[in-house]
């Protein structure tokens, strides 16, 4: 059996999560592969963020705020446009597909508009197939933890004492 | 007097210039002899691996290490330097993040032998031979270094105590960084918190640049012979791509001074564990681009985004290596 795509949407708190909420409260269907993180603005979403998401397990990852004129921080969401647009280019040549990664616009009353966005990107996202990170897997065998800077330890800590022994 | 401390130089996979860097710091070379035993400095003393290997475990007080880790002997010299010294340093950008030679883990090892014993036009190699780790001449086994599927900066392979960044660092700093190390070896005093990032500042680049920033709107990107930049203002606002924003301080500015945008080489600022992310969260504010396909437009204007934004920091990055080298066509 294919593995269900793993998703994680970046929902502003103003626009889209409130959407999302109220597809939630109007017991609409959407889809279970969409897994949301809130923030403050889309604006917020840094970068690193999406990147982190996709060297952690993410198979895509959703970007959505509000429509262009209605950002809760005049223009959070623009910068969040112009950050996927230049992340899409970078990660095609790090060879992740730039489908992976999309940047939506819904409203807080559009819960129906949310709903069919996660169906579509489901399948767009499973018409691609797992994201294949045998490779990031093996940089980092250590799993999912904060730290994986450092896949392999060396020796202990150094002490002061350790080093006037001459 | 006590003996002297004993200190060792490594370069790994590296361009030289961090060997330089320390020849640079010019008479502080003479405290370095001072207070010193060099035992071990490939490109200046003639100290082989065996006198290495002799050493008793944690003898050498402080290793400089410049380079990555691309092959077996880089790795196999890391982990011996590491059990043999006290103090484990990532010197320069090569061995802190991977710097340029970690731009070829954009390409798998295939195509990397392949370019440079094959294609490279200044090759003459009639006989297609490639190095083997292992070969039979004459009935003798001779090795070769095994060569790695990516380069590594060094605190993937080894414990790191601190780094001191730049490509190469530069020898003010370096020299700094050495008299207060003499002072505190010399004097018993307690050395920095491990982690700690030595010979550079706590900010950005950009916030330590003379040049004014106005907050501009930028439609194009300009190739630094392109453009006749204001010699006063920032070079970004100008359309000139500069990683100011998303770099280290601690070089003195000496790129955006002299109306070279910051390629990046002091690595990315405290708080901030991939350039190329940072730069991207900075450049966004100053597109002037309403539309996915407006950012698509300037960005076309720049050459080699990756290389741009990744110089230094590719292997080190959060996606550190391409995922799949069946990529064609390189920006
Ligand atoms: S030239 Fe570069 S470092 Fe200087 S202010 Fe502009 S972006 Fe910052």
């Amino acid at each position: 059996m294919a593995t269900e795509p793993r998703i994680i949407g970046f929902l502003c708190n103003w626009c889209s999560y409130t959407g999302a909420d109220l597809a939630g409260v109007a017991k609409m269907k959407t889809s279970p592969n969409v897994r949301i993180i809130r923030t403050m603005c889309s604006g917020r979403i840094d970068p690193e963020f999406i990147l982190k998401a996709f060297r952690k397990g993410a198979d895509g990852v959703l970007v959505s705020g509000c429509h262009f004129g209605d950002c809760h921080y005049q223009e959070g969401n623009f910068k969040a446009m112009r950050r996927v647009a230049m992340l899409k280019r970078i990660l095609a040549r790090l060879g992740i597909s730039p489908d992976r990664l999309k940047m939506v616009y819904i409203s807080a009353a559009e819960g129906d508009l949310w709903a069919k966005t996660t169906f579509e990107f489901t399948e767009t996202v499973r018409a691609l197939g797992p994201f294949d990170r045998t490779r990031l897997n093996a940089l980092y065998p250590a799993g999912n933890g904060e730290n994986e800077k450092t896949p392999e330890k060396g020796t202990g800590e150094i002490t002061a004492n350790e080093v006037h022994h001459g | 007097m006590a003996d002297k401390f004993k200190l060792a130089l490594y370069w790994a996979a590296s361009c030289g210039g961090c060997e330089i860097a320390v020849l640079d710091t010019e008479e502080k070379i003479l405290d370095i002899d001072a207070n010193f035993d060099i035992v071990f400095w490939p490109v200046a003393v003639d100290f082989k691996v065996k006198d290495v290997e002799a050493l008793p475990d944690k003898s050498i007080t402080v290793c400089l290490f410049n380079g990555g880790i691309r092959n077996s002997e880089n790795e196999e010299m890391a982990k011996l330097l590491r059990k043999k010294s006290v103090v484990m340093v990532a010197f320069g950008s090569c061995a802190q993040e991977g710097c340029i030679p970690g731009l070829a883990n954009l390409y798998s090892r295939e195509s990397i032998f392949d370019y440079v014993y094959h294609q490279s036009p200044s090759v003459d190699n009639p006989d297609g031979v490639t190095p083997h780790p292992e070969s039979r001449v004459n009935g003798y086994t001779m090795t070769l270094p095994v060569f790695y599927e990516r380069l590594r900066p060094l605190h993937h392979v080894v414990d790191v105590d601190y780094t001191i960044p730049g490509c190469p660092p530069q020898s003010d700093q370096v020299g700094a960084v050495i008299t207060t190390l003499i002072d505190i070896l010399a004097n018993g005093k307690e050395l920095p918190p491990k982690g700690t990032v030595l010979g550079a500042g706590e900010k950005t680049c950009c916030e330590e640049c003379l040049r004014e920033r106005e907050e501009k709107k930028i439609s194009r990107f300009y190739r630094p012979h392109e453009i006749i930049a204001d010699p006063d203002k920032c070079l970004l606002d100008q359309g000139v791509f500069c990683m100011g924003p998303a770099t280290r301080s601690g070089c003195g500015g000496k790129c955006v001074n002299a109306g070279i945008p910051c390629r990046g080489c002091y690595g990315p600022p405290p708080n901030a564990d991939d350039p190329g992310a940072r730069i991207i969260a900075a450049i966004s504010s100053v597109l002037d681009a309403e539309t996915e396909e407006d950012v698509n437009r300037i960005l076309d204007t720049l050459a080699d985004p990756v290389g741009t934004i990744y110089r230094f920091g590719l292997a080190d990055s959060i996606i550190p290596v391409s995922l799949d080298f069946n990529h064609k066509g390189d920006e």
